[in-house]
C-alpha cells in the first residue's frame, strides 16, 4: 500500500513533503500537505510510468514557512469561491476577538475616556457614540474636504505616531492602526483635511 | 412557433417516417423543453431532426468551445434563449489563468446577425466586457433576460448600458462575479418609463446604489417578484422597499444590522408580516439574534433559506428554524456547529438540500465548525435529503455509512474534508469505505466530490457502482493511475471529471481515449501527466481539444494543467500564450 515519498529538500526552513497524502509514519499529526503556491505537483513515484517530477526547490521556496509543522497554503484549496472568502473578513463572532481599547480625549474636556473600538461596526456608529459621550456634533465627512460644518474634528494617532483624520481609511485598517483618539476643536482643527 | 414562411422544405418526407405533416410535428415538439429530450428526438430520423431544429427556441451549451456560433446558427434558426458556460469549474478556485478565454463577444456578434430577436442570455464563467454589454444593449431590441453567474471582465458601466437601453428587460441577475464596482449609479439609469422588471439581483456587488432610484424602480415595477439587494442597503431602507413590494416571492436583504428604534423595529416587523409570498430568503449580512425575529412572520412558506453570509450560532439558528417548517433548502456557515445542525434535523423534516460553508476555511487554529455528528443528526431528521455540500474538519467512515443508510436518495454528495488526505479520525483508516457506502447505496447519484485520505479502492468502488454518476471531483487522492482507470472504465454516464493533485499519469489519461468523446470535459492539474502523453491523446483523438496550461518555472516535459473536451468546432483560436493546444 505504501507510498510516501518524503523527500529531503535540504532546506530546514521549508518542511514540505512531497509524499502522498496519508504519509503513515507521521500520521499522528497532520498529514503532509501538498504544498504551496501554484506550481506544485503532488507526487512522485507511484507505480506510474513516469519518474516523479523533478521538484526544484526554486519554485517551492517562496512557499514560505520557516516554522516547521505549519502547512503552507495550497492554491485553490479548500474549494471555496473568492467572493465568499471576502465576506468573512470582519464577520467574526464577537467572543473570538479581544477588545481594542483606546483613550479618547477632547480639547477642553477635563478628563479622558476609554472606548472599545471592537464593539462598533463602522465609522458612523463610532462617531455617534463619541458625539453622545462628549456632547458635540461632527460635521459631514467627505473625502476631499474632511469634516465640514462643525468646530469639532475627530482625529487619531496611528501606529507611526502621526495624527490622522478619522474616516479616511477602511474601518478594519483603522481599528488595527488606531492608538488613541482626539477630538480637536477650533482653529487647530481646520488644519487637517487638506493634507491629502 | 411555426415559421412556415421562412422554412424551406428540405428533402421530401419519406412516407414511412412521417405520419403527420411537419407543422403538426413542430407544434408537438414545441412542448418539449428539456434539451436532452430534444436531442433524442433529433436522432429519430431526418424529418424529426428538421422539425426539432426549427421548433427549438432555447439552447444550452455546456462548454462554449464545443461548438461555434456559426454551427449553432446553421442548425437552429429560431433561437430566442441561450445558456452558455465557459471556463472549467476550477477557475472558481483560481486554478485557471486570468485571460484564458470564454469571451462572449464573438457570440454576440453572431447572434446580432442570426438571432436579432434574442431575448434571453444566461452565462456562467464567461468573460464579458463592458463593450460586450453595450453591444448587447444596442443590438437586441427584444432583450429581456440577462443572467451573469461567476462571470468577469465587466464593470458597473456595462450594467448602466443595459439599464439605459433594454426597454423590455424583465430580468437582471448578477451573481458572484468579478465586477468592477465603479459606482452605484448604474441603477439610476433605468428610465422612469421602465416598468417591466420582474427579477433584480445585485446582491454580490459592493458599491452603494442610489437608494431613491432603487425605491422608485421597485415602486413602479409592479411585476417585481425577485429582489436581492446588496450589503449597502440598510434595514431602514429594506423596510421601505418591502412596503413597496409586498408581492415579492424571493428576497435578498441587505445588511441586517443597524441600530433601530422601537418604532422602526415594529415597522420592519410589520413589513415582513405583509410579505406573505416569500419562499426564498437570502442576504442577511451581519444578522444577529437581535434582528432575526423580524423575519419570523415571513417564514411560514419559506422553502429556501440562505444564511451563508451570516455568522450565526447554533442556538440562534434553532430559534429561527422553529418558524420554518416547510424548508426544503438550507445554506449555512459552519459557525452554527453540530448543535445548529441538530436543530435542522429536528425542525426541518422536508429538507432536501443542505450546504454548510466554512466561515474560516484557511484558519488552521479553528477547532470549531461542524463534524460528522452534525451531518448524522441531519440525516436522521431529514430523510428526503438528496443534495449535500459539506465542509468539515473531521469525518468517519461509520458516520457516512449511517448517513446514506438514512438518506439513500442522494443525487449530489459533495463532501469536503478540508485537510487534504486526512483519514478517518477515529480509526485512522482511509475514507474508502465511506465513499464506497455512498456509491453502493445511492443508486441515483449524479454528482460526487470526494476528499480525505483515499486509496485506489475508492475509485474501484466508484467505477463499479456509480452507474448514474455524471460529475466527479477528485483532489489529493489515490495511489496510482489505476484509480482513474477504474473510473474511466466504469461510470457509463460520466460527463465531467475534474482531478487535481493525484498520482495519475499518462497511462491513466490514455486509458480514457474512447470515453472522452462521450464526456463534456476532463480536467487534470498537478498530476503526473506529461506533454508526451497529451500529444498522444491529441493525435489519436482529433475530435477532442487537448489544452495544456504551463506554469512558470515548471519542467518542460510536465503537463501542469490539462483540459480535454470534445468539440465540433476544432481547436480554438483565441487561446492566450500560456495555453497550448496540442
Amino acid at each position: 500500500m505504501a507510498f510516501i515519498e518524503t523527500r529531503d529538500l535540504n532546506l530546514d526552513a521549508t518542511e514540505l513533503r512531497l509524499g502522498l497524502p496519508g504519509a503513515t509514519e507521521e500520521s499522528e499529526k497532520q498529514t503532509p500537505p501538498p504544498i504551496a503556491r501554484g506550481n506544485k505537483r503532488a507526487l512522485p513515484d507511484m507505480n506510474d510510468d513516469q519518474p516523479g517530477p523533478c521538484n526544484d526547490n526554486s519554485h517551492i521556496s517562496d512557499a514560505k514557512k520557516s516554522a516547521p509543522p505549519t502547512k503552507a497554503q495550497v492554491v485553490g484549496w479548500p474549494p471555496v469561491r473568492s467572493y465568499r472568502k471576502n465576506c468573512f473578513q470582519g464577520n467574526k463572532v464577537e467572543s473570538q476577538t479581544a477588545g481594542i481599547f483606546v483613550k479618547v480625549s477632547m480639547d477642553g474636556a477635563p478628563y479622558l475616556r476609554k472606548i472599545d473600538l471592537n464593539i462598533y461596526k463602522g465609522y458612523s456608529e463610532l462617531l455617534k457614540a463619541l458625539e453622545e459621550m462628549f456632547k458635540f456634533k461632527v460635521g459631514k465627512y467627505s473625502e476631499r474636504e474632511g469634516y465640514n460644518g462643525s468646530e469639532h474634528v475627530p482625529t487619531y494617532e496611528d501606529k507611526d505616531g502621526d495624527w490622522m483624520l478619522v474616516g479616511d481609511v477602511p474601518w478594519e485598517m483603522f481599528i488595527t492602526s488606531c492608538k488613541r483618539l482626539r477630538i480637536m476643536k477650533g482653529s487647530e482643527a481646520r488644519g487637517l483635511g487638506c493634507a491629502v | 412557433m411555426i415559421m412556415e414562411s421562412k422554412r424551406k422544405k428540405e428533402s421530401p418526407s419519406s412516407p414511412e417516417s412521417t405520419q403527420f405533416p411537419d407543422e403538426v410535428l413542430e407544434r408537438v415538439l414545441a412542448f418539449l423543453t428539456s434539451h436532452k429530450d430534444r436531442s433524442s428526438v433529433s436522432l429519430v430520423c431526418k424529418d424529426w431532426y428538421n422539425a426539432e431544429r426549427w421548433s427549438r427556441t432555447h439552447v444550452f451549451i455546456g462548454n462554449c468551445y464545443s461548438v461555434s456560433p456559426e454551427i449553432l446558427a446553421r442548425r437552429f434558426p429560431n433561437i430566442r434563449s441561450v445558456t452558455l458556460k465557459g471556463k472549467p469549474r476550477f477557475s472558481d478556485f483560481n486554478l485557471v489563468p486570468q485571460n484564458w478565454g470564454a469571451d462572449i463577444h464573438a457570440w454576440l456578434v453572431a447572434f446580432a446577425d442570426k438571432y436579432p430577436f434574442l431575448e434571453e442570455l444566461r452565462l456562467k464563467r464567461m468573460t464579458v466586457s463592458d463593450e460586450s454589454l453595450e453591444y448587447l444593449a444596442a443590438n437586441f431590441q427584444n432583450f429581456k433576460v440577462l443572467s451573469l453567474l461567476s462571470c468577469d471582465g465587466f464593470s458597473t458601466d456595462g450594467l448602466a448600458a443595459i439599464a439605459t437601453h433594454c426597454k423590455n428587460l424583465t430580468e437582471l441577475d448578477i451573481q458572484e462575479n468579478g465586477v468592477e464596482d465603479r459606482s452605484g449609479s448604474w441603477l439610476s439609469c433605468f428610465p422612469e418609463s421602465f416598468t417591466s422588471l420582474e427579477v433584480l439581483n445585485f446582491a454580490s456587488m459592493s458599491a452603494e446604489v442610489n437608494f431613491d432610484a432603487l425605491e422608485r424602480l421597485v415602486s413602479r415595477c409592479k411585476s417585481l417578484k425577485v429582489l436581492k439587494v446588496n450589503k449597502s442597503i440598510s434595514l431602514e431602507q429594506l423596510q421601505k422597499l418591502l412596503t413597496r413590494a409586498p408581492q415579492l416571492v424571493e428576497l435578498g436583504t441587505g445588511s441586517f444590522s443597524q441600530e433601530l428604534t422601537t418604532r422602526q423595529y415594529a415597522e420592519l416587523e410589520s413589513a415582513f408580516n405583509n410579505c406573505k409570498n416569500i419562499h426564498t430568503l437570502s442576504g442577511l449580512w451581519e444578522a444577529t439574534a437581535l434582528y432575526l425575529p423580524v423575519l419570523y412572520p415571513a417564514c411560514a412558506n419559506l422553502t429556501f433559506l440562505n444564511l451563508s453570509y451570516t455568522a450565526l450560532q447554533g442556538g440562534d439558528l434553532a430559534k429561527l428554524l422553529v418558524h420554518c417548517p416547510r424548508l426544503q433548502r438550507l445554506w449555512v456557515l459552519d459557525t452554527v456547529e453540530d448543535k445548529g445542525l441538530e436543530a435542522v434535523g429536528s425542525y426541518c423534516p422536508l429538507l432536501e438540500e443542505l450546504r454548510v460553508f466554512p466561515a474560516d476555511p484557511f484558519d488552521e487554529e479553528i477547532i470549531h465548525g461542524v463534524t460528522e455528528e452534525g451531518f448524522v443528526a441531519v440525516s436522521f431528521g431529514c430523510r428526503r435529503l438528496h443534495y449535500v455540500l459539506y465542509f468539515c474538519r473531521q469525518m468517519t467512515n461509520a458516520a457516512v455509512a449511517t448517513i446514506v443508510q438514512n438518506c439513500p436518495d442522494f443525487t449530489h454528495f459533495r463532501l469536503c474534508i478540508m485537510n487534504p488526505g486526512q483519514p478517518d479520525y477515529l480509526t485512522n483508516e482511509p475514507m474508502d469505505e465511506a465513499f464506497g457506502a455512498v456509491v453502493k447505496t445511492c443508486t441515483k447519484l449524479q454528482r460526487l466530490s470526494v476528499s480525505g485520505l483515499l486509496t485506489d479502492l475508492t475509485f474501484e468502488y466508484i467505477g463499479k457502482y456509480a452507474k448514474n454518476l455524471e460529475t466527479l471531483s477528485v483532489a489529493f487522492a489515490g495511489n496510482s493511475g489505476r484509480g482513474m482507470e477504474c473510473v474511466l472504465g466504469g461510470c457509463p454516464k460520466l460527463r465531467k471529471l475534474e482531478i487535481r493533485d493525484c498520482p495519475f499519469g499518462d497511462e491513466a489519461l490514455l486509458s480514457g481515449l474512447e470515453k472522452y468523446e462521450s464526456m463534456r470535459s476532463l480536467w487534470m492539474s498537478a498530476c503526473n501527466v506529461t506533454m508526451n502523453g497529451c500529444r498522444q491523446l491529441a493525435r489519436k483523438m482529433p475530435r477532442l481539444n487537448v489544452e495544456v496550461m504551463k506554469e512558470d518555472g515548471s519542467d518542460d516535459s510536465q503537463a501542469d494543467k490539462v483540459y480535454v473536451y470534445r468539440t465540433v468546432a476544432g481547436p480554438r483560436r483565441d487561446a492566450p500564450p500560456s495555453v497550448l493546444t496540442l
